[in-house]
């Protein structure tokens, strides 16, 4: 039994390496005028909602915690990201009509003294000033909302996001948020290479997924902790838990300023790949987007919410496009296949899961179990 | 009566009361340490509103409740209850102490519960082993780098030796709810004994049981109470169960205590025959 | 002074008319499913985009009452498909549902309309400009309250002297008891979505008269303000939802115009951007009602039993 255990997690691990092997050889020789390159957009773009995914299943799924306030704290990852790797030489241009007040750019700073080490510890910095920000909001948000049950919370925390949107757009706040205005010219994707004594290397994609490949880990790891297994017991049942002495109010605080965190940290991931930041794009429609990511993959599954963020961005910004342009699967048909036919078709699909596939792809179930139930089988059969 | 012991649990003057309705009214009790205690009355008694102001779930309206030798419960009527208070001793407490239930199940009291309340996409192993994270030291950070591993390897071995010694092994990784009924019953009591308490509280443990479980269930009880040395309160609607472990027995009637004593006095007492209309086995 | 403020009142107690209208429908279903019908703003704004394109191709005559006949039944058909298969399952379950459905409706009028503003088109009569009180407005502004409550008045007479009426009552107090007693659930529940859906067909025409035009769009944020409203003025509670919308239509209206009342005032001498606030107010004082009195002005308390 344990030594199963130690195999699977063995197995998960190099799978792991394997994979972030591969996005970094796919870094190295799809160059953004392949025809290829749109798997390393969905690359990106599907580790951004990954993380988010994930993050927000942290609460909804395994805390029983129906929040809605996702775009909210994305944004205020995004925009941390965003203002403090903004390099001196452009922040004239972004701030165009305000006079910036936070003149530090991380990534700036550190290369000064320690070249692109420098850069690569400044970037990584302030992914996590994002991730601390957003969780220091989600801190002081959860203390009045987190007491409220089930659709009272999630549209509390639509309410919390809709507020935060408005105070970034705030003309006053201008000289931090750059008021309605988008932040742009900081440090993106686009950016991400290193000079290695003759040689190019090109980490544009492999950033994004290494950041959220060790977000999620550290997330899989908190779930199947005593503190993820007491997160479960609220889910389950919130009395029993009380009753247990499970501190209801301190761990829905602990499960709400983490996936806080993680979504601040998605958010920045977001800026990063989109090289914008615009509190406008952050509506409770993302959120709704990446709920449905989650329910898709399964509510309650780690890799569930995974497998459902890539194939919804996989879907919608790649296989589905012929839908939009003229021409799918062979058929000609511009009268019906113009834009926006894709997101139609996506949402009666997302429709159909929600009302006859409620448990999702993986329902609560974790790619691991799936090594775990054919060892069961064999064993059963001998 | 093991009055020779010390008071484990002491209750005083609870009354509790919804709008104006008096559910409990100035019911006091006590229990030593090594007791099994019940409450019995007929529906509506307010035996389970007691256990849950005991337990913490519900604030009394008046009255306090000590526990171990400490003052854990206390309130008296406040706000729109100052004035619309029907109970006694109105004016005898003056503190509020309002704990919720998982500060005092800290303090070492665990409860089951009437409609059996397990985690139900949970096995019978995590079941018990949840209710061991009370007792971790370790924080978040520790817990989720796998800083705390000695703990979690010490916690899963005393879940393991309790599902033992209550004899769930064969169902360990079961899912919880798929056990029939009584083991359902025992595994509820297995996960409040993981968080080591002093006094355990059984809400009605042997509801829905037919005699050959009930029968199993009392002896049961009676092994819990030396193995662990804990105090047992219960509240029980089958008298044979009662009748038969219980050191000594409050009937309440309306929400006040009718009698106190031991089963033979109980069992002679008229008031306690009158409440029940003669039907002493309502099973 | 009052001349600054006189118009943002007017104004707001008309848009909190529209939003009383479509919180009725929130009110009603919360009242029965407890259920967050996060599509109803959608329907209201499909209602809008159908009268646009219908006014289009048909005299008004009839493309209003067909407007509010196809509104009601798409009301209905959302909940045969998306809601009652959906009655047993786990509460979470049916708002992802209905969020679903808020996301299907707008990718669907996005396909539609192309993502482009359509033009309102403007009945007459109600658009037509008046003077009141010394300010020139559109009729609709005036009308509005009054139609408001007029439909509300009728409302509450069906609710309290029916026979539907009385089972929604029944229901939205115990809906498995009403169950047992022979009350037919799915009739109740369809009726409250028809009612709900005839209403904010009606608000939408009343509100889009008012605004340059119609945009997939359109619908989420007057839904969430009316949803705001009607938690304000306790869910369930038909009056409460309406009073509510009031208050956050004159409130949101009083906000926008408040960088230029200060200035008038002389309080402030340069624009503040309160503005920005006007969506967000909203927010803050619904959770400024959570956080303090959850069950809103006349809402009903309720305990969890154990």
């Amino acid at each position: 039994m344990k030594q199963n255990e130690k195999k699977v997690s063995w197995i998960s691990f190099l799978l792991v390496l394997a994979f972030l092997g591969l996005v970094f050889w796919l870094d190295q020789i799809i160059k953004p005028t392949n025809k290829m390159y749109m798997l390393m957009t969905v690359l990106q773009k599907g580790s951004v909602y990954a993380l988010a995914a994930v993050s927000m299943n942290l609460l909804n799924g395994y805390t029983g915690l129906f929040s809605l306030g996702h775009a909210g704290f994305m944004l205020i990852g995004a925009y941390t990201y965003a203002i403090f790797t903004i390099p001196s030489s452009a922040r004239d241009t972004v701030y165009q009509y305000f006079d910036a007040a936070i003149r530090i750019s991380f990534p700036e700073l550190l290369s000064n003294s320690m070249g692109s080490a420098g850069t690569v510890l400044g970037v990584a910095i302030a992914v996590i000033f994002a991730g601390l920000a957003a969780a220091f909001f989600g801190y002081l948000i959860g203390l009045p909302v987190l007491r409220l049950k089930s659709d009272y919370l999630a549209i509390a925390t639509l309410g919390f996001a809709e507020i935060i949107r408005a105070v970034f757009q705030w003309q006053k706040l201008g000289p931090i948020t750059n008021g309605s205005n988008l932040l742009k010219n900081f440090m993106r994707t686009s950016l991400f290479k290193l000079k290695v004594g003759d040689t190019k290397l090109v980490f544009s994609t492999f950033v994004p997924v290494l950041i959220a490949t060790l977000s999620i880990i550290v997330i899989v790891k908190l779930v199947n902790s005593t503190y993820g297994r007491a997160f479960k017991a609220i889910r389950d049942d919130e009395v029993a838990a009380e009753a247990m002495g499970i501190n209801l109010a301190k761990h829905k605080m602990i499960s709400f300023t983490v996936s806080s965190f993680f979504a601040g940290v998605s958010g920045a991931m977001m800026a990063m790949v989109l090289s914008i930041a615009q509190a406008s794009n952050f509506k409770a429609a993302m959120t709704y987007e990446i709920l449905l990511m989650v329910v898709l993959g399964g509510i309650g599954s780690t890799s569930g919410s995974v497998i459902g963020s890539f194939l919804f961005v996989a879907a919608s910004e790649w296989w589905l496009r012929g839908l939009d342009s003229g021409k799918f699967l062979g058929i000609e048909a511009p009268g019906i296949f113009r834009n926006g036919f894709r997101l139609v078709v996506f949402s009666v699909i997302i429709m159909i899961v929600v009302l006859f596939f409620r448990k999702g792809i993986m329902g609560e179930r974790e790619i691991s179990d799936l090594f775990r139930e054919k060892k069961k089988a064999k064993g059963a059969a001998r | 009566m093991r009055k020779d012991k010390p008071c484990i649990l002491r209750v005083e003057d609870v009354t509790m009361q919804f709008g104006g309705v008096v559910a409990v009214n100035n019911f006091s009790m006590e229990e030593y340490e090594g007791e099994i205690v019940a409450i019995i009355g007929p529906n509506g008694a307010g035996k389970t509103t007691a256990f849950n102001v005991i337990t913490g779930v519900y604030a009394p309206t008046n009255g306090r409740v000590t526990f171990d030798g400490r003052k854990v419960i206390e309130n008296f009527p406040r706000g729109k209850m100052k004035k619309g208070y029907l109970g006694e001793n109105a004016g005898k407490y003056t503190d509020h102490l309002e704990p919720t239930p998982d500060k005092l199940t800290a303090l070492g009291m665990a409860r089951t519960f009437q409609n059996i309340r397990l985690w139900k996409s949970m096995t019978v192993f995590e079941n018990v082993l949840i209710a061991k994270h009370m007792k971790r030291t370790s924080n978040l950070f520790s817990a989720t780098f796998g800083g705390n591993r000695a703990e979690e390897k010490r916690q899963r071995d005393e879940a393991d030796a309790l599902i033992e010694t209550v004899g769930l092994s064969d169902v360990r990784d079961e899912p919880a709810t798929s056990l029939p009924y009584g083991k359902q019953r025992r595994l509820e009591i297995a996960r409040a004994l993981a968080t080591d308490p002093k006094l355990l509280l059984l809400d009605e443990p042997a509801a829905g049981m037919n005699p050959q479980e009930t029968v199993e269930l009392t002896r049961f009880i009676g092994e819990i109470r030396d193995q662990f040395h804990v105090s047992i309160l219960l509240i029980e609607h089958h008298m044979d169960l009662v009748m038969d472990i219980s050191d000594r027995i409050y009937v309440l009637d309306f929400g006040s205590m009718i009698a106190h004593g031991t089963p033979v006095e109980i069992q002679a007492n008229e008031k306690v025959i009158d409440a029940y209309l003669g039907v002493t086995d309502d099973a | 002074m009052g001349k600054t403020i006189l118009p943002y009142i007017i104004s707001g107690i008309s848009v909190g008319g529209q939003y009383a209208l479509i919180a009725i429908g929130y009110t009603m279903v919360y009242g029965i499913l407890r259920l967050i019908n996060f599509a109803h703003g959608d329907v209201f704004m499909v209602a809008g985009l159908m009268m646009v394109y219908m006014a289009a191709a048909m005299p008004l005559y009839i493309a209003i009452p067909l407007m509010i006949v196809l509104t009601v039944l798409l009301g209905f058909l959302i909940e045969r498909v998306a809601y009652r298969p959906l009655r047993t399952a786990p509460r979470m379950s049916v708002m992802i549902s209905a969020i679903g459905v808020s996301y299907l409706i707008q990718n669907l009028a996005l396909y539609i309309t192309g993502g482009l503003n359509k033009n309102y088109p403007s009945i007459p009569w109600i658009s037509d400009r008046v003077h009141v009180l010394g300010l020139e407005t559109s009729r609709v502004t005036i009308i509005t309250p009054f139609l408001t409550l007029l439909l509300v008045v009728l409302l509450v007479l069906l609710i309290n002297h029916t026979k539907i009426g009385m089972a929604m009552r029944a229901v939205s107090l115990n809906f498995e008891t009403s169950q047992l007693m022979g009350i037919r659930i799915n009739n109740v529940i369809s009726a409250t979505f028809i009612i709900g859906t005839f209403l904010a067909a009606v608000g939408s025409m009343l509100f889009f008269t008012n605004y340059p035009g119609v945009v997939p769009t359109s619908g989420a944020m007057p839904g969430l303000k009316a949803f705001v409203a009607a938690v304000f003025g306790g869910i369930g509670s038909i009056p409460g939802a309406v009073i509510g919308a009031f208050i956050i239509g004159v409130a949101e209206s009083l906000i926008k115009g408040l960088d230029t009342i200060l200035i008038v005032n002389g309080t402030i001498t340069e624009q503040i951007g309160f503005a920005t606030f006007s969506d967000a107010f909203t927010f803050v004082l619904l959770i400024i009602v959570l956080v303090f009195k959850p069950t809103g002005l006349f809402g009903e308390k309720t305990t969890d039993k154990v």
